[in-house]
Parts: C-alpha cells; sequence; structure tokens
C-alpha cells in the first residue's frame, strides 16, 4: 500500500511517500489510521486530530469506514485551501 | 479546459484563445486568483502552492464536467498554479463563456467555489515566524455548499 502526506502532514510525520504493508486486520480507512498513529511520534502527533484530516483512496475522497487494500494508493491531507 | 502549471499566464491571450472562431458566444465571464500580502491581520510574503499531482487534475476535470453538465456552455478553463508565488502574483483563473450572461456568470462563480473546497491544494505562507499552512476557512465550506443541488 502506498501512503501519501501533504501539507503538515508532511511535516509533521516527516514523511512525503511510503510504502506500507499493514496486517490484515487493517480494512478500513479509519483501521489504517489507528494502526499508523502508533509507528511512532510524528505519526502519533500528525493523527492527533482525526476530524482535521481528510483522507483520498486511489485519488478519491473517502470517509473512514471506506475500505483499503493492499496496492491501494492512500492521501493523507488537511482540509484543501487552493483558489 | 484543465491546467495546473507552475508558470504564469495570460489573462487576455487565454481569454481570446477560449472564444475565438465561436461567434455563438455573447458572453464570457472570468475570475482570478492573486496572492495576498495580508492574512488574518498578519503581513505575509511570498507562499508555495503545493498540490497532488493526479488527483488535483481528475478533482477539476470533474468540476468542469458538473458546471459543463448544469449550464450551456460553449467553452470553460481552469487554471491552477503551484510552486513558488510572489504577493500580486496570479494563482488562478476560471473562465466560462456561453451564448447568454448568466449561465457564463453562474458557473464562473460555481467553479471557483467548488474548486476552493474540493481541489487538493494546499498554501503554505512565509511569515516572520516562518512557513505557516494557512487553515482551510468555514466561509469557503459555506460558498460551495449553497451550489450543492
Amino acid at each position: 500500500m502506498k501512503l501519501l502526506y501533504f501539507a503538515w502532514l508532511k511535516t509533521k510525520t516527516g514523511v512525503s511517500e511510503e510504502t506500507v504493508s499493514p496486517p490484515s486486520e487493517v480494512k478500513t480507512v479509519a483501521e489504517l489510521l489507528v494502526w499508523l498513529k502508533q509507528r511512532g511520534p510524528g505519526y502519533e502527533d500528525a493523527l492527533a486530530d482525526i476530524d482535521a484530516l481528510r483522507i483520498a483512496v486511489n485519488q478519491e475522497y473517502a470517509d473512514f469506514t471506506d475500505p483499503v487494500a493492499p496496492g491501494d494508493e492512500v492521501a493523507l491531507f488537511p482540509p484543501v485551501t487552493g483558489g | 479546459m484543465i491546467r495546473v502549471q507552475r508558470e504564469d499566464f495570460d489573462l487576455g491571450t487565454e481569454l481570446r484563445a477560449l472564444t475565438e472562431g465561436n461567434h455563438a458566444i455573447g458572453g464570457l465571464a472570468s475570475f482570478v486568483g492573486l496572492v495576498r500580502d495580508m492574512a488574518g491581520g498578519e503581513k505575509v510574503g511570498a507562499m508555495t502552492l503545493e498540490h497532488y499531482p493526479g488527483m488535483t487534475e481528475k478533482m477539476l476535470g470533474r468540476i468542469e464536467a458538473e458546471a459543463l453538465e448544469r449550464w450551456q456552455l460553449d467553452a470553460s478553463l481552469i487554471i491552477h498554479r503551484y510552486g513558488h508565488l510572489e504577493p500580486g502574483d496570479q494563482i488562478v483563473l476560471v473562465a466560462t463563456a456561453s451564448p447568454h450572461r448568466q449561465a457564463a456568470l453562474e458557473s464562473c462563480h460555481f467553479l471557483i467555489d467548488w474548486l476552493k473546497t474540493k481541489a487538493p491544494f494546499w498554501k503554505l505562507e512565509d511569515t516572520p515566524d516562518g512557513g505557516k499552512w494557512v487553515d482551510a476557512r468555514d466561509s469557503d465550506d459555506e460558498a460551495a455548499a449553497r451550489w450543492a443541488k
């Protein structure tokens, strides 16, 4: 599974892109975030306020209950501020 | 048409190209977003606009398709820049052309409102205290919500 981090998610985790293999119990966006959170202080800080996050799975906005699978591209970012 | 680019654009050139040869167009509306030097009462220097290559084009394309479905348009254009930008620089151009003004004006307004809440761009402002990621504004969500069907 490919993970992408943008804006302050990237700053806080110190990672812009990585490939991970979460355990097979991780089946939803919410479960992925819980698993990510315990990977280190940077992740814990970045994911402290889940409601402040927006998630895209394969470049489509996703809800916390949406499924994730190996091979997916999952992006984590704050609400957008373009325009 | 969608363009995501680092380079600046020339408004006159873009608008002329959009309507050229199509004399059914009676109204052309455009909106240009510029970098301000103030944000929340604080002085801001330059900024860097980050985006999600791939998803950005996908979302902008979808937003444009929605406008084409809702209004009778002869042409539309969205240009969004990324990278380093200075106060006064152009960030975004939205333009729509239609036989009549109402469709052009409304769809132009719709496009910029929707783009601001859906296209994956993030502003990093240079402030005297260092780089600061800009927070999303509730007023932008409210502006976009007005166009919900």
